[in-house]
């Protein structure tokens, strides 16, 4: 497993970059502390051996030939009712009705 | 009839005899939530919004079936909330975060379709952790829930509002949805029985995705068989969400009536070490010689991974969270920062002005644990330490039919006594994270109190698609406390 002597005041930075999330100043070294104390504990996996332990993603692969969602058959293609885009559209910060709008894409 | 010991059954046949009426029976929980529920009452905060005009309709029609002495369905006349992390058109889905504030959502989920058709009267929006992040429901934007049971005591988390809204008698059932133990560890702090289903068996379309290869949707009652009823409603394939089982849906209510005589309990030794409370460690026992004396043969098993199951629910929930959460971005619903002059600044300060400290901590963690380098040290090795979790499961209910432990290590905390340090507030998820990674169904039943009067759970778990067992164990145990 990673080294865990820690995450630094950097990486909370570049992780949060990552995350598209913007940290104040209190809040890095509160985060910093907050995620080195979890990763901690969660650096206890070590001590198991998982060599040749297949990855577990969902439940269903666990339950083998008895689950059904094999993608063996496919559904109909038909056309079903969707959502009314009028609703979808009203629930935007901003639209004009057929699109969503945003600021500036291409930052100079 | 009186609020506090109204049943799904005893509502269903007063609307059938007239002796109520839908309408007056959603009165009645209106005018107690009304007394109750807000800072000039109790100040329980269970409620985010109501949806009165939903619920009258619904009730209206329920009315009208009644007096054409038509036959009424399962939950006609129930009064039902729905936990803010599913969506209900005409009320805001907000997930109590400010990022969704006002957010009207334009479908219904489907587990609020399947109430609705069933007859429930669906009162409103149930306060919870945002995103449904948390063990005590301090975690909302909209405030933290206050438990009926004690008011100066936390309900447990995330679906707080809806364990609490049960206990307190403003819903006769509700909704909530259960990631790490969000359903079974609420119901055992406010006192009431809450449901997981296995990973499958409930459809979770229109559910706020927080990690999906854990999350469940289930029901909150104050009563096993209520439990069982509305599972039946739930329960069963939805084309709309692709994770959701075709398998046959089992008959939960005829299963109340079969005796629990000579079924095997395992009983693990692992939920019973240091820092198990000694009062709930009592009642769990209480709890057992009640199975033995209704005929069940208890035995000891052991699930030797559980120690690891928190740390791998820690990566695996806040891996996926991290993902499932970036589409809250200001573009096409809920909150987006004024004055922003890019795109990614808004996305940015968006997010930064939307999310509380738990949230961003756990995206912080998730995309830390997926960031390049430590995809393997981190998410990798959580995954193969799930399947031996599962692995532990599977080889369990080859020797045991069901299985009998505590699902909170202590009763319920004092408000504000934990929110210092996250660590401690997550290892308190320690009897109830290995059965949601290993995606079978478990329940919360109380089964005491602390000599204080603290409501104290028993969790069951089951094989899984096996909850007629779990239910019957569920209801052997109520039973016996009488």
């Amino acid at each position: 497993m990673a080294d865990v002597a820690g995450v630094t005041m950097d990486e909370v930075l570049r992780v949060a970059e990552l995350a598209n999330l913007d940290l104040t100043a209190e809040e890095v070294p509160r985060m910093q502390h907050d995620l080195n104390a979890i990763l901690r504990h969660i650096a206890q996996l070590n001590e198991l051996d998982t060599s040749g332990v297949p990855a577990m993603a969902q439940v269903g692969e666990m339950l083998g030939a008895e689950m059904e969602s094999t993608g063996a058959t496919l559904r109909a293609d038909v056309l079903l009712p969707s959502i009314d885009r009028k609703a979808v559209m009203a629930a935007a910060p901003e639209s004009d009705g057929r699109f969503f709008k945003v600021p500036k894409v291409i930052e100079r | 009839m009186g609020l506090v010991s109204a049943t799904i059954e005893g509502i269903r046949a007063g609307v059938a005899n007239g002796t109520a009426t839908a309408t007056s029976v959603a009165e009645q929980h209106y005018a107690r939530i009304a007394a109750d529920d807000g800072p000039s009452g109790k100040g329980i905060n269970s409620f985010l919004a109501l949806s009165r005009d939903r619920a009258l309709a619904q009730a209206a029609k329920i009315d009208a079936l009644a007096a054409k002495g038509d036959p009424l369905p399962a939950l006609a006349g129930v009064p039902v909330g729905i936990k803010d992390v599913l969506t209900m058109t005409g009320s805001p889905a907000t997930a109590s975060s400010l990022i969704l504030k006002g957010y009207m959502p334009p479908y219904d989920a489907t587990a609020v379709t399947r109430l609705e058709s069933a007859g429930a009267v669906l009162l409103g929006k149930l306060n919870c952790d945002e995103f449904a992040m948390g063990s005590s429901n301090e975690n909302s934007a909209y405030g933290p829930v206050r438990n009926p049971r004690a008011l100066d005591r936390v309900p447990g988390g995330s679906s707080g509002g809806s364990a609490a809204a049960v206990a307190a008698g403003f819903a006769v059932a509700s909704l909530g949805s259960d990631t790490g133990g969000s359903i079974r560890q609420p119901a055992a702090f406010c006192g009431v029985v809450g449901v997981l289903p296995t990973y499958g068996r409930v459809s979770r379309f229109g559910l706020i995705a927080f990690a999906s290869s854990l999350d469940r949707v289930g029901p909150f009652a104050t009563n096993v068989r209520d439990a069982a009823t509305m599972l039946s409603v739930l329960a069963g394939q939805d084309k709309k969400d692709a994770t959701c089982s075709d398998r046959p849906v089992g008959d939960y209510v005829s299963a109340m009536e079969k005796p629990v005589k000579g079924l095997h309990i395992g009983v693990p030794a692992e939920y019973f070490g240091e820092g198990l409370d000694p009062q709930i460690r009592a009642a769990i026992e209480r709890a057992l010689d009640s199975l033995r004396s209704a005929g069940c043969e208890i035995k000891k098993i052991t699930l030797p991974h559980t120690k690891y199951a928190i740390p791998t629910y820690y990566v695996i929930a806040t891996a996926e969270a991290s993902a499932n959460l970036s589409r809250f971005d200001g573009v096409r619903f809920g909150l987006r920062a004024d004055g922003v002059k890019t795109l990614s600044a808004m996305f940015r300060e968006t997010r930064d002005q939307g999310f509380g400290a738990e949230v961003k901590r756990r995206i912080l963690l998730g995309t830390y644990a997926l960031s390049a380098g430590y995809y393997d040290a981190y998410y990798l090795k959580a995954q193969q330490v799930r399947t031996l979790l599962t692995r532990d499961f599977l080889a369990a209910f080859t020797q045991v039919d069901a299985i009998v432990a505590p699902i909170t290590p202590t009763p319920t905390w004092k408000l504000g006594e934990k929110t210092a340090d996250p660590l401690q507030m997550y290892l308190e998820d320690i009897y109830s994270v290995a059965a949601s990674l290993a995606g079978i169904c478990a329940m919360s039943v109380p089964c005491g109190e602390t000599a204080s009067g603290l409501p104290i759970g028993v969790q069951i778990m089951g094989p899984h698609f096996n909850e007629e067992t779990m239910l019957r164990v569920g209801l052997a145990v109520e039973t016996a406390r009488g």
